[in-house]
């Protein structure tokens, strides 16, 4: 096994799976094993950014202090900085009056990225729909979770994180990539 | 005191502007455009009515006079409250601004040129406050339709 620097990893694109050699397999092997380890980092350091809307935001206050404690899956520190957050947490209802800054705040926003849809108004518009409403902040960025609720309760919304936390776990997380 | 006030209005303010009325405690009157400035300005000075609450307006599709222009004042000396009915139709839906008595008015006309169209003779600031530019129509009438949205960012594939 070579060092794994980042001159180990060819810029030319991954062979065909029928021409893959027995290095590629253990490459593949401990590319898994990395990502369940950061995947497990990651899902316990959740810095959420709060685009805090509407009366969601008393709901949010609840969860986040002492009585519930989001602090306990690492979900605590909120950072008003979308440069420095990897969870955005769309609390409230979105016009579309508002809808170029939650954009624009987004996008704004490191990899790895992730984006909870906090109550039916950011799910869906919820109860509205009328000439001012987003219907669902998903239909301008994509969404990882949706908490229901109008509000959610507090245990929904630490569903909603644990639920976010396994996807998180599952997923892949790549460090080094063919095109860096 | 609102009955006092009813007939004291009725009877120096609003000659021949139609009926007067009390609802809910607060003092109707129903204008024709012509009288709006002038009303809202004995209304300020003679009666002490020193706040303008509201500016909004009710869409009657079906009457002649489409828009009824309501204004509501209180007086905070009699703790009175007076509404001013101003109906004007589609083709010109004008009625003169309040910006010169009351500075609240700008703000509040504005919004009702939002919702509604109603125009302000006199105040050359009705840019939208609650909707955004390039928002065509008037979302509070009745011929906005439902479910017209117009979005500023484009939705996602899918």
């Amino acid at each position: 096994m070579k060092p794994m620097d980042a001159r180990s990893f060819p810029i030319t694109p991954v062979a065909p799976a029928s021409a893959r050699t027995t290095k590629d397999a253990a490459f593949e092997y401990l590319t898994t094993r990395k990502d369940e380890l950061i995947g497990w980092a990651r899902k316990f350091s959740l810095f959420p950014y709060p685009f805090v809307t509407a009366c969601c935001a008393m709901e949010f206050m609840a969860v986040s202090a002492s009585p519930y404690d989001t602090d306990r899956f690492g979900a605590a520190l909120p950072r008003f900085s979308p440069r420095q957050a990897d969870l955005l947490m769309v609390v409230g209802t979105v016009t579309h009056k508002q809808a170029p800054i939650l954009l624009k705040v987004y996008e704004q926003m490191c990899e790895p990225k992730w984006v909870m849809a906090f109550g039916v108004c950011a799910s869906s518009g919820g109860f509205y729909q009328n000439y001012a409403t987003l219907l669902g902040i998903d239909k301008i960025i994509p969404v990882d979770v949706y908490v229901p609720g109008c509000p959610p309760r507090p245990e929904t919304v630490i569903d909603g994180i644990m639920q976010l936390q396994d996807k998180i776990a599952r997923s892949r997380h790549p460090v080094v990539t063919e095109r860096f | 005191m609102a009955a006092n006030d009813l007939g004291t209005l009725q009877r120096e303010l609003v000659p021949a502007a139609g009926p007067a009325s009390v609802s809910h405690g607060t003092i109707v009157l129903v204008l024709a455009p012509g009288e709006l400035a002038t009303t809202a300005r004995r209304l300020r000075d003679e009666f002490g009515f020193d706040i303008l609450l509201d500016v909004t307006a009710v869409d009657w599709p079906n009457d002649e006079l489409r828009f009824e222009v309501v204004h509501h004042f209180y007086s905070t000396a009699h703790r009175v409250r007076v509404r001013l009915k101003t109906r004007v139709g589609a083709a010109e839906p004008v009625v003169d601004s309040l910006g010169a008595l009351y500075g609240s008015a700008a703000y509040m006309e504005r919004e009702c040129h939002d919702m509604y169209g109603i125009g302000f003779r006199g105040n050359r600031d009705l840019r939208p406050i609650l909707l955004y530019e390039g928002f065509e129509g008037h979302p509070l009438r009745k011929d906005y339709p439902k479910l017209r949205e117009q979005p500023l960012v484009a939705y996602r594939e899918g």
